[in-house]
């Protein structure tokens, strides 16, 4: 028999496959996407270098992904990505990690790489949850929902996170869903050329931790529920907040062409050096 | 290896210890530092801040410690000599990264110029409460090395000791003065580059395709691959094997835990650094370090004035700790006597290395200021008795 072979695989650590999610979970779609996305920018693994905090959605380069993959704490992935960027300009620098990581423990990370517009790649996966310590209540769990530790329901409302990554000043930032497969690989692909701060909210499912509490049982009903829920950006201008409610709202939030920071570091070092040898 | 003339300010300066610490770090190769501002310590970044530029080197004011200490970290991952900066607020909440620093075998140094506390407590005022922090203040088993130095000029040389020392065994290096020291105003002499020896990061020469970050073939410390370079290696925090990948048994904690406690244990000797006087014959013997040691000086020549027979260590490198040397003493000798400023941190090491064969007495100070050199020599007098 004829060993079937994906053409992707090349870019994964065979040794260690396969992956540690769940059946239905949106992170094998997610690293679908994002090996699609650098298989067509025709991008050398060599040049990437990968960094992730901790949550399952930093499983998802950590450790299967073949390039450079750090693996750091819970919460600090952009803060340790900028040490790595500023001495690497060049290289393609990209976090992946979950909402409770990068929205809540290190919501403060995420917001200041924003305003200093590090020319990092963030890809936030909100699966509305604490998947990987079984289905705790995170800031973008929505208002109502029961949870492992909101077990009648929710009494805080969700971060709209991709809007404060927008309002901080980054340079790109979009928003899509697991359903929205193509749309995301276009979407990682503009923002893995980008230069300063790109940022996407995967909205993405776990159907074992979060999804059968909330009757969304597994990945095709969370499919289902993405398609129906979402409107485009466009649409959404016209909305009101009550029509709104609910609504996931895809598509490029903020595109900007600030100087990226590492850049803007080394203009000054240059200038300092030019100044200093009296030219 | 010689050190990289731009980041060394060759002549004699008046500087104060904050200053000569930002310089060592300049001399010893650091090109990369993050840091948030925390009294008594921001003057060493600000000097680094400002000289940087010149000789390529790159400082960012992180948004808090956390940021500071992962920052350098992966900065280091490319290669790069890293440094961060803080007082006891921050070093509590650098705390989770040095471990990860620990775990990925990260050469990077923190600085604590140590004021008084717990938490706030005195953000002016010096203290040398935060010793037993450094040995243990992260979560886990680890080992860990941390100096102390006593005079600007030591904030001086042993800072290049300090990036040498994370470079020869992978480990964040603490590097724990004390306001005093940190705010003194001496003379430093910064010797010519050619006269000062860097341990430049040594690079694997197993080619991509077939090296794995963490494989020893028997040795302490493994090999260094960089980020960007196209090894496309994996590095975590989790209990890992030889090729860094995520194994979570006890067999592999065993083996990836034990080795990053013996490679610091087994090489103790070799670390391990402190001045010794007068210690034959002695019948008490003074341990202290930082600005204490100085202090402790004066007790000691009033107490030798007394006729007192009396001998000093004085810790340059902490911990690892001089277990060996403290042990020999203490068969030899009545009582150790230990000032610091704190309530007895360091005088538990000296207490558990003599083993009650000679006693260990604490000259506690709470911090805001040092001792009156006369609490310690009437120590020494009673410890002679
Ligand atoms: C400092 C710290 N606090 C808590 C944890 C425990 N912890 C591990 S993963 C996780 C949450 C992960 O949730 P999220 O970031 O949303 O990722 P997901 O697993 O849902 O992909 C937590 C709280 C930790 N590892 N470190």
């Amino acid at each position: 028999m004829r060993e079937y072979k994906h053409k992707l695989l090349g870019y994964l650590r065979r040794e260690i496959l396969p992956t540690t999610h769940c059946p239905g979970c949106g992170c094998g779609q997610v690293l679908n996407a994002f090996v699609n996305a650098i298989d067509d920018l025709e991008i050398d693994p060599k040049n990437i270098i990968s960094v992730t905090g901790i949550g399952c959605s930093s499983w998802i380069p950590s450790p299967y992904l073949k390039c450079d993959t750090l693996h750091t704490t819970h919460g600090r992935a952009v803060a340790f990505a900028t040490g790595v960027k500023v001495i690497r300009p060049q290289a393609n620098v990209v976090v992946i990690a979950g909402d409770g990581d990068l929205a809540g423990i290190g919501g403060n990370h995420l917001i200041h790489a924003a305003r200093r517009n590090v020319g990092l790649a963030v890809f936030l996966v909100n699966n509305y949850i604490y998947g990987m310590t079984g289905g705790q209540v995170s800031p973008t769990t929505p208002f109502g929902a029961v949870t492992t530790t909101t077990p009648y329901s929710n009494a805080e409302y969700p971060l709209n996170i991709a809007e404060v990554v927008a309002a901080a000043g980054a340079n790109y930032v979009a928003r899509w869903t697991t359903y929205h497969i193509r749309k995301l690989i276009a979407a990682m692909k503009e923002v893995l050329q980008k230069k300063g701060f790109s940022f996407i909210e995967i909205v993405s499912q776990c159907p074992v931790s979060y999804g059968r509490r909330v009757g969304l049982r597994d990945g095709v009903a969370f499919m289902e529920y993405f398609k129906k829920s979402s409107v485009g950006v466009g649409t959404a201008e016209n909305m009101s907040e009550e029509e709104l409610e609910g609504k996931i709202v895809v598509g490029k939030l903020v595109e900007r062409h600030r100087i990226e920071f590492t850049e803007s570091l080394r203009r000054i070092n240059e200038s300092c050096q030019k100044r200093a040898s009296g030219e | 290896m010689k050190a990289d003339p731009a980041g060394v300010l060759t002549g004699a300066h008046y500087l104060d210890g904050d200053f000569a610490c930002g310089e060592g770090a300049m001399a010893a190769g650091c090109r990369f530092t993050a840091g948030y501002p925390i009294t008594p310590s921001t003057e060493v970044v600000e000097r680094i801040a400002r000289r940087f530029p010149t000789m390529g080197g790159l400082f960012i004011q992180m948004e808090d410690e956390m940021a500071s200490m992962a920052a350098i970290v992966g900065a280091s991952w490319t290669g790069t000599k890293t440094l961060t900066v803080t007082s006891g607020p921050g070093f509590s909440l650098m705390m989770e990264n040095i471990g990860l620093a620990v775990m990925m075998e990260t050469p990077c140094v923190v600085v604590n110029v140590q004021r008084g506390g717990p938490s706030t407590g005195l953000p002016t005022m010096t203290g040398q409460a935060d010793m037993m922090q450094a040995r243990w203040g992260s979560h886990g088993d680890y080992e860990i090395i941390a100096l102390s130095p006593q005079s600007p000029q030591e904030a001086f040389d042993l800072m290049i000791d300090a990036f040498n020392l994370a470079e020869l065994y992978r480990v964040p290096v603490l590097f724990m003065m004390d306001e005093c020291v940190g705010h003194m105003t001496e003379k430093v002499v910064i010797p010519p580059a050619e006269e000062i020896e860097i341990v430049p990061r040594t690079l694997t020469s197993v080619p991509p395709g077939e090296y794995w970050p963490y494989h020893v073939n028997g040795k302490y410390v493994p090999e260094f691959a960089r980020a960007g370079d196209g090894y496309r290696f994996h590095t975590t925090g989790l209990t890992h094997d030889e090729r860094g990948y995520p194994d979570m048994s006890a067999e592999c904690q065993e083996k990836c835990v034990h080795r990053l406690l013996e490679k610091i244990k087994n090489n103790a000797d070799k670390i391990v650094r402190f001045d010794e006087e007068q210690t034959d014959g002695a019948d008490v013997v003074v341990v202290s370090y930082g600005i204490t040691a100085r202090v402790a000086r004066m007790g000691v020549d009033l107490a030798r004035k007394k006729g007192l027979k009396v001998g000093i260590i004085r810790l340059i490198v902490v911990w690892p700790f001089p277990e060996k040397r403290i042990r020999e003493l203490a068969g030899n000798i009545k009582a150790f006597v230990v000032p610091e400023i704190n309530y007895g941190q360091m005088v538990l090491e000296v207490e558990r290395c003599a083993a009650g064969q000679a006693s260990a007495i604490c000259v506690p100070h709470g911090g805001g200021g040092v001792h009156d050199p006369n609490d310690i020599c009437e120590a020494i007098v009673r410890a002679a008795k």
